[in-house]
């Protein structure tokens, strides 16, 4: 199976082209929200962190600001920085440079004397990104150039029973084809960690998956908080979700049955190819963060109460099991999986399909969250602002 | 004969109706090619679960042959399974850890 992408100099192919208006704190944000909106072919990340943290959540914030940069769906990078934050503009610029040959360009906002001075000159160096991105020629690539993020937001009881099942034949199809599958979400695979944990593809990687559930509820608890209070989520348990283990148990079945051949840290790329497993919370945007940031191209996302949510790099593809779901919020899910449920449809058959959903993305259609401009992020923190 | 729940495994204790079920309507689901009945003894919401067994406080509940926590309360058989009488228990991660 093949798709047309765009090839880079490193790493995977990108399904999309896309120039980056990248603030390196929340400060440059808006300025880039700005220069976004002024060129066709660019797109901006909002971002609420960058400064002000300890140097654990600094670190978080530069492996999601570098591996957005690093994301194979991105031609180039204009980053906007504001000059007093804990890693100002030239130096993040540095830090991508010495990942990626990709073109990148920087400017801060107290350098060049405010808002309206640094937009003009980003919105020119963004124009002139874009308009080469532009004639880059799309070329035929493997499939195996494929990085899909498997995500679940907002599930009820058909996630479990049949979006996910479906979703796990998809990335089983896509393994075997060489492409590589990445599950996050490790708090959602407490209850469930012993079945996951048999996928393990060696003894260690099995004692990895049980150590990541075992340290999420540790450090929760050493902050007094409990990781069952707040999940499952209220609209879960209206949507017959009762514990934590049912939800987990249902969650990670989407990611299939192939051997998990690595466990990661967030926003890490994968070093192997095949079934990867992530260590994210289970808030689904921030999970999708970092599986964009670890260099995923492309984000399935399965959901049973229906959820909007889109990201500025990748492509996310809705797919729902709940017939109600799907016909309430037309305009949000991509594809009807609801077959399953009524027993018309086995979930091997629609996870077949979906290679085809999954084809047609790579080639450039549209899903509905990318037709909305949505650009969602959630950086995950370990400690509190400082 | 039409179903309106799912068993997910066949050690199972309870199904997941995927229509509304009334109080005194059958729930319907299939165990391999068998068409199984079980009495709603009460409102089984969209995408809820039904006792298939009288469940006694302290007892397990099984789907996907899992187990998914323990009855706060006694739920007899056709009566609704939630968030509302279940609740999760805390993992023995040390005793799932494998030789290396």
């Amino acid at each position: 199976m093949q798709f047309w992408g765009y090839k880079r100099k490193e790493g995977r192919a990108g399904i999309r082209n896309h120039v980056l208006i990248l603030p390196t704190c929340a400060c440059g944000s808006e300025s880039c929200r700005i220069v976004a909106s002024q060129v066709r072919g660019a797109v901006n990340i909002v971002f609420n962190t960058g400064c002000s943290d300890v140097a654990a959540n600094t670190a978080m914030s530069q492996k999601v600001l570098t591996g957005f940069a690093c994301n194979p769906n991105v031609y180039g990078i204009v980053i906007i920085g504001l000059g007093c934050e804990t890693v100002p503009h030239a130096k993040l610029r540095e830090k991508i440079q010495a990942m990626t040959s990709k073109p990148v360009v920087s400017f801060g906002i107290q350098e060049e004397g405010g808002t309206l001075k640094t937009i003009e000159k980003a919105v020119r160096a963004a124009s002139k990104m874009a308009a080469e991105a532009a004639m880059q020629p799309k070329e035929l690539c493997d499939i195996s150039e494929l990085m899909l993020g498997i995500e679940c937001g907002g599930s009820d009881a058909t996630s479990g029973i049949a979006s996910n099942p479906a979703v796990g034949e998809l990335s089983d199809l896509l393994v075997d084809l060489g492409a590589t599958t990445m599950m996050s979400e490790s708090i959602e695979w407490i209850g469930g960690e012993h079945l996951l944990a048999k996928r393990a593809a060696t003894p260690a990687i099995h004692n990895q998956i049980i150590q990541v559930c075992k340290d999420y509820e540790a450090h929760l608890k050493a902050a007094g908080q409990d990781c069952r209070a707040g999940q499952p989520t209220p609209g879960n348990k209206a949507g017959g979700l009762s514990t934590l283990d049912e939800k987990s148990l249902g969650c990670i079945r989407k990611g299939g049955t192939r051997p998990i051949v690595e466990v990661l840290e967030q926003a890490v790329p994968p070093t192997k190819r095949g079934a990867v497993v992530m260590d994210t919370a289970g808030y689904d945007i921030s999970s999708v963060t970092s599986m964009v940031a670890a260099g995923c191209n492309a984000v399935i996302f399965t959901t049973g109460r229906g959820t909007c949510t889109g990201n500025a790099i990748v492509p996310v593809l809705k797919v729902t099991a709940n017939a109600r779901t799907y016909q309430h919020m037309e305009d949000n899910m991509d594809v009807d999986l609801s077959p399953i449920v009524r027993g018309e449809k086995t979930y091997q058959e629609m996870g077949a399909e979906m290679l085809n959903n999954i084809q047609d993305i790579c080639n450039g259609k549209m899903t509905k969250a990318e037709a909305f401009g949505f650009s969602d992020i959630a950086v995950d923190h370990v400690c509190r602002f400082v | 004969m039409e179903i309106n729940a799912l068993l997910m495994d066949e050690k199972d204790n309870v199904v997941t109706c995927v229509t509304e079920v009334a109080a005194g309507q059958d729930v319907v689901y299939r165990k391999g090619q068998e068409f199984c009945t079980v009495k709603a003894e009460e409102n089984i919401p969209y995408c809820h679960k039904v006792a298939l067994v009288d469940l006694k406080k302290g007892d397990e509940v099984i789907k996907y042959g899992e187990s998914l926590g323990v009855m706060t309360e006694d739920a007899a058989k056709g009566h609704w399974v939630s968030h509302n009488n279940l609740v999760s228990v805390p993992r023995d991660y040390d005793s799932e850890m494998v030789q290396e």
